[in-house]
C-alpha cells in the first residue's frame, strides 16, 4: 500500500471520503425536511395564490401556445377583479368575487414545454418545487399533457389540461388530478362522419396521413371507425413525426395510392404545412375512382385556418368553439379578449381561459385547496354560460360534456379572423359517449406532501 | 497506481463539497429547487462521462445523447417490469448503454476526425428514429414511456400489495424525490467524479492522452490504440446511460427526444464551454447550459418589468423590450452569444478562464496541466 505524503493510506482516505459523504448527504435533508412538511403540496399560505401555466411557446404547436397565454393572462385578470369581467358574467355559477380565489390574489409563473414531454416535465417540476404553484394548467400536444398528468397526480397538484384532444388523455391515460375541457377525438368522428357522408358519400378511398404520436393514432383510430361506418374504406395509414416541416414525401405516394379522400391527423404548424403543401400539390383538382379528391382536416382551430389561409377553403374539419357562436358567453369573452389584444381569442384560449376559470369556482365551491375536495366539487359539476351551452364535468373520466361544432373553411372570409364557419353544432347528447369506452384508471384522491 | 497525489486530494474534496453544499450556495440563483439540482448533477456525469472520451482521446462523439436515451428506456422498463428499486434500474442502464456503445463503438472508431463524428451522428439519429417511430411499442415514441398502474412490477408485487397509486422509484424505501433524489445523484456524481479522476491519471489514461496527441505515431511504435479508444467510448457511453438512468430514476419518464441530434450537440457544447480536458471544466458548464435553459426560459416579460421597474417610465419599456429577446423562448440566444465569447475569447474553455486569472495572482505560468497546452496545439480536433 502507497502511503501519501501526509501518512495517509489510500484506505484511510477512501473510509474518511465514504463517512462524509454519507453524513454530508443525510444531515441537510433532515433539516430540510421540516420545511417542506404542509398539510398537501404547495398550500397557499400567504395572501396570494400561484397558478402555473405550461405552454408551447416554441415548437410546432407554438401559436397556440401564444394565444393560450394571452387567455391566461385574461383569465388572471378577471379573478382579482380587473377588465370587464368577461365569462365571469355569463357563468352559472356566481362564486366569483373578483377578490381573486379565496380572497387570495392569483398570480401566475408560466413555462415552455417546447411541444415536447421532456421540456415539459422539467418546467412543470419548476413550478411545483421552486414556484409553489397550487393549479398547473396548459398544454397543447396530448403527449405532453398525458406526461404533465401524470407527473402533477404523483405531486397532488390539479392538472387542468388545455389544448388536448387525444382519447387517451380522460382514457386509458386519465388520471384523478387531471381535467379535460376540450372535446376528444372520438367526438370529432361523431361530429364529422355525418357531414362526410352528406357531402361526399359513402362510396370513398381514404388516406391518412397522422401525427406519430398518442393523439394522432386516437384521432386516426376514432376517425378511421366513424368513417367506415359510412362505408368508406380505408387504403392506408401513414406516419408522420411531429414538427416535420416538410411533408412532400407523404404526400407523393397519396397521388397513385388510388385514395379519393386524404384525412389529415395533423395539428398546428404541421398541419399548416401538410394541408398547404397537399394543395401545391394539386391535389384537389384531382379526380380520382370518378370523383373529386377531397381533403378533411378533423381538428381544425383559427390558428391553423390563418396559417394555411386560402389552402382552407371548404375543408371540413370539427373545432371544440368558435369565436362567432352567437351565445353570450362566447361573445362576452371575445369582446373582452379584443379589447385587450385586438384579435380573437382562438378555441385553444377558449379552453385554457374557461379551466382557470372552472379551478377557480371549484375551489371557492369546495371552500377550501385541498386538492381531494377541490376534485370532487369538480366531478359532476353542471355548468352553462362557458360558450358551450350546458356542460357535465363528467365525474368517471373527468371530461366534460358539451357541444361540439362541426367546422367548413370559408370560401369568401371577410377577414383573416373569419376562415372558418360552424356547418352544424353537435349537442351535447349526440356527442355523448360511454366513459368507460377507452379504458384507464382515475387513481386515488390521496393528497402528496412535497 | 492506486497513488493520490495532494493536489488531487484536494480537488476531489473541493468537488465534494461543491456539490453536497449545492441547495445553500444555489439559493440566492433561484436555482436551488430539487428538480433542477438533480438535473446538474445528472448533466455532471453525463459530461464527465463524455470528457474521458473526448477530452483525453480527442474523439468528438456527435451520439452521446442515444446512450442517455438507451440508460432512460432501460431504467423505466425496469421499473416497469421488474421493481421501482433504483439500483437494478441502474445496474440495467449502464449495462444496456454499455452493449450499445461496444455496437457503436466498434464500427465508428474505425475512422477518426470528422468521419467518426459523422459516424456517431448518424448512428444516434438511428437510435432516435428507432426510439421515436420503429420501435413504439417499446419506446411509445412521441408520447413518451411512462409507468402505468397495471405495470407488472413482478418483484416488487411478489413482497407487497399494489397500492393504489402510482409508485415513486426508490432505494430500499427511500423515495428518490426532492432532495433525496437530489442527494442520491450528487453521491454518484461524486463517486462518478472520483472514478474519471482515477482514470485520468492512470496508465490507460496517459495512453489515452497519448492517442490525442498523435495517434499516428502511436501505430507507428506497434502499439494498438484500437482497444483503447473502444474502452474510452465504451466508459463514457456507460456514464450517458447511468446519467439517463438517473433522469429516469428522479422523474419516471422516457421520451425519445432526449435522444435527438440537438440533445448530442447540447452535450458538446457543455464540454466545450466549461473546458474539455479538464475535469472541473465540463461540468460547469454541464451546469450553466442547464441554469440557461431552466432559469432564462421561464423569464416572461412581467418578470422583466419589475426587473427593469428602477428605470424612469420612458427607459422601461425599450429596455425590457431588448432583455425579452434573449429571456423566455429566446434564451438559446443568450447561451449561442456566451458560446461565442467563450470560444472566441477564451478557446479552452471557462477552465482557461480561471487558469488566466490564476496566473496572474501567481504571476508564473502554470505547466502542471499538459492537456490544456496539447489541446492549444490541436485545435482541429
Amino acid at each position: 500500500m502507497s502511503k501519501l505524503k501526509g501518512g495517509l493510506s489510500r484506505r484511510k482516505v477512501l473510509k474518511t471520503a465514504g463517512a462524509g459523504l454519507v453524513t454530508a448527504g443525510v444531515a441537510p435533508s433532515i433539516f430540510v425536511r421540516g420545511a417542506w412538511a404542509q398539510e398537501f403540496c404547495n398550500n397557499p399560505t400567504g395572501d396570494t395564490v400561484t397558478l402555473g401555466f405550461n405552454m408551447p411557446l416554441t415548437g410546432a404547436y407554438a401559436d397556440e401556445g401564444a394565444d393560450e397565454q394571452r387567455a391566461f393572462e385574461l383569465a388572471v385578470e378577471h379573478l382579482n377583479g380587473g377588465g370587464d369581467g368577461g365569462m365571469l358574467n355569463t357563468f352559472s355559477s356566481k362564486t366569483a368575487t373578483g377578490n381573486g380565489i379565496l380572497g387570495k390574489k392569483v398570480t401566475y409563473v408560466t413555462g415552455d414545454t417546447a411541444t415536447g414531454s421532456d421540456a415539459a416535465r422539467d418546467s412543470a417540476r419548476r413550478m411545483i418545487e421552486r414556484d409553489g404553484v397550487i393549479m398547473l394548467s396548459g398544454g397543447s400536444s396530448s403527449g405532453v399533457a398525458i406526461a404533465v398528468q401524470g407527473l402533477c397526480q404523483e405531486r397532488g397538484v390539479i392538472f387542468m389540461a388545455g389544448l388536448t384532444h387525444s382519447n387517451d388523455t380522460t382514457g386509458k391515460d386519465k388520471k384523478r388530478y387531471g381535467f379535460r375541457h376540450f372535446f376528444n377525438a372520438y367526438q370529432s368522428g361523431t361530429a364529422l362522419a355525418p357531414i362526410l357522408g352528406e357531402q361526399y358519400g359513402t362510396q370513398r378511398r381514404a388516406y391518412h396521413l397522422t401525427s406519430d404520436y398518442t393523439w394522432g393514432w386516437t384521432q386516426q383510430e376514432s376517425i378511421k371507425n366513424a368513417t367506415e361506418a359510412l362505408g368508406w374504406e380505408t387504403v392506408e395509414t401513414v406516419l408522420t413525426p411531429v414538427g416535420a416541416g416538410d411533408f412532400s414525401q407523404y404526400i407523393t405516394p397519396v397521388l397513385n395510392s388510388g385514395a379519393d379522400v386524404l384525412i389529415l391527423n395533423h395539428y398546428g404548424f404541421d398541419m399548416v404545412n401538410s394541408l398547404t403543401q397537399s394543395v401545391q400539390f394539386g391535389l384537389r383538382d384531382r379526380q380520382a375512382n370518378g370523383q373529386d379528391f377531397q381533403i378533411v382536416t378533423p381538428l381544425v382551430s383559427d390558428l391553423m385556418a390563418q396559417g394555411a389561409g386560402d389552402a382552407m377553403k371548404g375543408i371540413y374539419g370539427t373545432s371544440n368553439w368558435d369565436w362567432q357562436s352567437p351565445d353570450e358567453a362566447s361573445q362576452a369573452f371575445t369582446k373582452s379578449f379584443g379589447a385587450k389584444f385586438g384579435q380573437p381569442p382562438s378555441q385553444a384560449a377558449h379552453t385554457c381561459y374557461v379551466q382557470t376559470l372552472l379551478y377557480a369556482d371549484a375551489v371557492e365551491r369546495a371552500g377550501t385547496f385541498y386538492p381531494p375536495e377541490v376534485i370532487k366539487a369538480l366531478e359532476g359539476f353542471e355548468f352553462d354560460g362557458m360558450g358551450n351551452g350546458q356542460t357535465l364535468y363528467r365525474a368517471e373520466d373527468h371530461q366534460c360534456l358539451k357541444r361540439v361544432h362541426a367546422v367548413q373553411g370559408r370560401e369568401n372570409p371577410q377577414s383573416n379572423f373569419d376562415r372558418l364557419e360552424t356547418v352544424a353544432v353537435v349537442e351535447r347528447d349526440v356527442a355523448d359517449f360511454d366513459a368507460s369506452l377507452f379504458g384507464g384508471e382515475l387513481g386515488p384522491y390521496d393528497a402528496a406532501a412535497c | 497506481m492506486f497513488f493520490m497525489n495532494r493536489r488531487d486530494i484536494l480537488v476531489f474534496a473541493g468537488f465534494t463539497i461543491l456539490v453536497l453544499t449545492m441547495p445553500i450556495w444555489l439559493t440566492p440563483t433561484g436555482a436551488a429547487y430539487p428538480a433542477l439540482m438533480q438535473t446538474f448533477a445528472i448533466y455532471g456525469i453525463m459530461v464527465i462521462g463524455f470528457n474521458i472520451l473526448f477530452g483525453l482521446t480527442g474523439y468528438l462523439s456527435f451520439g452521446h445523447a442515444a446512450f442517455l436515451g438507451v440508460g432512460s428506456y432501460t431504467a423505466v422498463w425496469s421499473f416497469k417490469l421488474l421493481t421501482m428499486n433504483a439500483i437494478p434500474a441502474l445496474l440495467f442502464a449502464v449495462l444496456l448503454s454499455g452493449v450499445f456503445a461496444v455496437v457503436i463503438g466498434y464500427v465508428s472508431l474505425r475512422r477518426s476526425g470528422i468521419y467518426f463524428s459523422i459516424l456517431t451522428l448518424a448512428f444516434a439519429q438511428m437510435c432516435y428514429s428507432l426510439a421515436y417511430s420503429v420501435l413504439t411499442p417499446i419506446t411509445n415514441g412521441e408520447t413518451s414511456l411512462q409507468l402505468t398502474l397495471q405495470d407488472p412490477r413482478v418483484i416488487d408485487l411478489a413482497f407487497t400489495e399494489r397500492g393504489s397509486g402510482l409508485p415513486v422509484p426508490n432505494l430500499f424505501g427511500l423515495p428518490m424525490t426532492g432532495l433525496t433524489g437530489f442527494y442520491f445523484c450528487a453521491v454518484i456524481l461524486v463517486l462518478a467524479f472520483f472514478l474519471a479522476q482515477r482514470i485520468t491519471n492512470s496508465p490507460f489514461g496517459m495512453t489515452l492522452k497519448g492517442i490525442k496527441s498523435n495517434q499516428n505515431r502511436m501505430d507507428y511504435t506497434g502499439f494498438n490504440t484500437r482497444p483503447y479508444t473502444l474502452a474510452a467510448f465504451v466508459i463514457s457511453g456507460m456514464y450517458a446511460g447511468l446519467a439517463g438512468g438517473l433522469l429516469a430514476v428522479t422523474d419516471p419518464l422516457a421520451g425519445a427526444e432526449r435522444m435527438q441530434w440537438t440533445a448530442s450537440g447540447e452535450i458538446v457544447l457543455m464540454t466545450i464551454l466549461g473546458g474539455a480536458g479538464t475535469l472541473f471544466g465540463p461540468v460547469i458548464g454541464a451546469w450553466l447550459v442547464k441554469y440557461a435553459e431552466n432559469i432564462f426560459s421561464a423569464f416572461n416579460e412581467s418578470v422583466l418589468h419589475n426587473f427593469f421597474s428602477f428605470l424612469p417610465d420612458g427607459m422601461e419599456e425599450p429596455f425590457v423590450w431588448v432583455a425579452a429577446l434573449f429571456v423566455g423562448e429566446g434564451w438559446h440566444l443568450t447561451l449561442g452569444l456566451l458560446f461565442m465569447i467563450v470560444v472566441i475569447f477564451l478557446p479552452g474553455g471557462i477552465m482557461e478562464g480561471v487558469r488566466r486569472i490564476g496566473t496572474l495572482f501567481r504571476r508564473r505560468p502554470d505547466t502542471s496541466d499538459g492537456s490544456a497546452v496539447s489541446a492549444k496545439q490541436q485545435p482541429a480536433e
